[in-house]
């Protein structure tokens, strides 16, 4: 952790609240990378290391590599006992399938719909709180912000119960609204911008009073604009558990022109369709392929985000 | 809202709502009402959401585990009557919650020390093992953790089939008859807490490579000296540094995993024989039977659960001083 944040090319400092997360300061001195050259190691033991761990990553990586690969395989072939690898005669049969026959467009749509909303409302109001109750003072602040975190400890399956009253309540089952409107805030998001908020100088503030701007122009002008490392973890974070989301779409979602991927996936797996192979690994193909690429392009800011806050 | 009452006494209240701009001097001296109205406002689109989706519900969740709310008393939740403590004292009599509690200890025991173990074999290797190709194992470790339990939910269940799966083949490569995993008892839990290690310990990985970040060099080059092998040093310097992030890991960890639901609901739907049944999701199946003060209080036994066994977690694995 405190290697990433050294490494993180950001002219911000960074939040004090990073360092020494885990209860002692990190070592000032030694640089990454010198660490397997140790006194007294032994070069010629190193290989055996290198072995073991392909064949981890193997083990790791294979059911995916099965999954594309499988996703190109005619049905035949996959009953096929012992399991082929490498498809014998690849085809597009199967993604055809199921964006003709099984709608997967408009669910990649309410995918992406969804999962945009979320981040874009976490983004929005968590910095907005977060700024709050990181640089101003107002009267119940320390009672907001206990309430905030101790709301972190409650497992989901409280509020589920509750929560679909309500939305049911209101009309917004079987609604893309019912399905945004729960997650637009969360206080994990609100504990992350914060502390990250409380590691920028104050001055900031201060120059801006001076310069006689608002309390809202230094949010949006001043602060914001330095929030970047931290905006990038927390939308990524949330739009990867917004698509990767299954209980609660998969309870309001009633009808296939709500059905976000993982819910039509699900309800495929077990339904008509649940022996034909190939189509739900294409249709699983579908749904992991999205979120790999985001997760490759950003995988450094995410694994940085990872680390600092521990939490997926 | 205490600093909207202040605001207003002192007479300087923006009818607009939007804090004082421009003026200099008088801005300056205003700050701190300026100040609490800006917080709130801020504050303001956050708290309402927090408020009506978490709050809310929470505080309804409480209500309705004491009384006997069914799906068809949705339209009025509070005109119900309240049994008092009777769905709870069910709950310990109803043999499948207790299957299903049982089956979340199984899961919960077996899975986290597994998927520490293998979270901290692979962060330590990495860390001071290797020197290339570092990031390349790092990301793939941590691939499944991102990937949605739906599709690999979809890829395990062939490769976990008793014939013509890729485990059972590899296994048959050794000359080892594999079971039937998700049709056997005995087999199905193994395999899912198989599936949630894979999945998970990429985060633990994570988490305990920073954590390693921390560990004091010198300390294992003074060991190294001393005539310390590898081992040792690992069991008396590491481990012992790690302390506080395995407390952090096994709890962040413990929690999830107290509440497995997933995993059961898409490859075994809690089969066969209620062997992979999770007491969520056996929450989750009275609440879809419409039991929903029954599914409250069942609820709320699963986060007094979730409270004690992290309270332990803490006990067993605090720093000693």
């Amino acid at each position: 952790m405190t290697t990433t944040t050294d490494k993180a090319t950001t002219p911000v400092p960074a939040p004090k609240s990073t360092r020494g997360r885990f209860g002692r300061t990190p070592r000032p001195t030694e640089p990454v990378g010198t660490n397997a050259t140790m006194a007294g190691s032994k070069q010629s033991s190193r290989w055996w290391l290198y072995g073991i761990l392909s064949l981890c990553l193997v083990a790791v990586v294979a059911p995916f590599a099965w999954m594309v690969l499988g996703s190109f395989k005619s049905e035949g072939e996959l009953r096929q006992t012992p399991p082929t690898w490498w498809p014998h005669s690849a085809s597009l049969d199967n993604y055809t399938q199921l964006f003709s026959r099984l709608d997967f467009g408009t669910y990649f749509t309410n995918s992406i719909v969804v999962a945009v909303a979320v981040t874009a409302g976490n983004l929005l109001f968590c910095s907005m709180l977060g700024y709050a109750l990181a640089m101003l003072d107002f009267k119940g602040k320390k009672a907001l912000f206990s309430i905030v975190m101790a709301t972190l400890m409650i497992p989901g399956v409280v509020t589920f119960v509750p929560l679909f009253v309500l939305v049911a309540n209101a009309g917004l089952i079987d609604t893309l609204p019912g399905l945004i409107l729960p997650f637009l805030v969360s206080p994990f998001g609100v504990f992350l911008m914060r502390q990250f908020i409380s590691g920028l100088p104050r001055d900031l503030l201060d120059a801006g009073r001076v310069d006689g701007a608002g309390e809202l122009r230094i949010f949006a002008r001043i602060i914001l604009p330095l929030c970047g490392p931290a905006l990038a973890t927390l939308g990524i974070l949330t739009f990867l558990g917004s698509w990767n989301n299954f209980l609660w779409p998969l309870v309001v979602a009633q009808s296939e022109k709500t059905y976000t991927l993982p819910v039509a996936l699900a309800l495929y797996s077990k339904g008509q369709n649940s022996t034909n192979y190939g189509l739900l690994l294409a249709g699983a193909t579908v749904v992991v392929i999205p979120v790999l690429a985001v997760f490759l392009a950003f995988q450094r800011k995410f694994i940085e985000g990872i680390a600092t806050t521990g939490i997926k | 809202m205490a600093a909207t009452s202040e605001v207003t006494t002192r007479g300087e209240a923006d009818p607009t709502g939007r804090p004082p701009r421009g003026g200099t001097a008088k801005s300056r001296r205003g700050g701190a009402f300026g100040e609490g109205r800006a917080a709130w406002i801020l504050a303001l689109p956050f708290c309402l959401l927090f408020l009506t989706f978490t709050v809310w519900p929470v505080i309804q969740s409480l209500f309705m585990s004491i009384t006997d709310t069914r799906a068809r008393d949705l339209k009025t939740p509070f005109a119900v009557d309240i049994v008092g403590l009777d769905n709870f004292t069910k709950a310990l009599s109803d043999d499948q919650f207790l299957q299903a509690a049982r089956n979340t200890a199984y899961f919960v025991l077996v899975g986290v020390p597994l998927t520490l173990t293998m979270a901290l074999a692979a962060a330590v290797v990495l860390d001071r093992g290797i020197t290339k190709l570092r990031s390349v194992f790092r990301l793939g470790f941590y691939l499944p953790v991102i990937t949605s339990i739906v599709a690999v939910a979809v890829v395990w269940r062939f490769l976990l089939q008793e014939d013509s799966g890729l485990i059972n083949t590899v296994l048959g490569w050794f000359g080892i008859n594999g079971p039937n995993w998700l049709g056997d008892p005995n087999w199905s839990m193994p395999a899912l807490i198989l599936m949630a290690s894979w999945r998970n310990f990429g985060t633990a990985m994570i988490i305990f490579l920073a954590g390693l970040q921390a560990v004091p060099w010198m300390l294992h080059e003074a060991a190294a000296i001393d005539g310390a092998g590898a081992w040792q040093r690992f069991r008396h310097i590491t481990l012992p540094m790690l302390r506080p992030t395995i407390l952090f890991v096994s709890v962040t960890t413990g929690i999830g995993y107290l509440q497995f639901f997933e995993e059961p609901f898409v490859m075994t739907n809690g089969g066969p024989l209620n062997s992979t049944i999770s007491m969520s999701m056996y929450t989750y199946k009275q609440f879809g039977f419409g039991n929903y003060g029954y599914a409250a209080s069942l609820s709320y036994i699963i986060f007094i659960v979730i409270a004690v066994v992290t309270a332990i977690q803490f006990r067993l694995l605090r720093e000693k001083d």
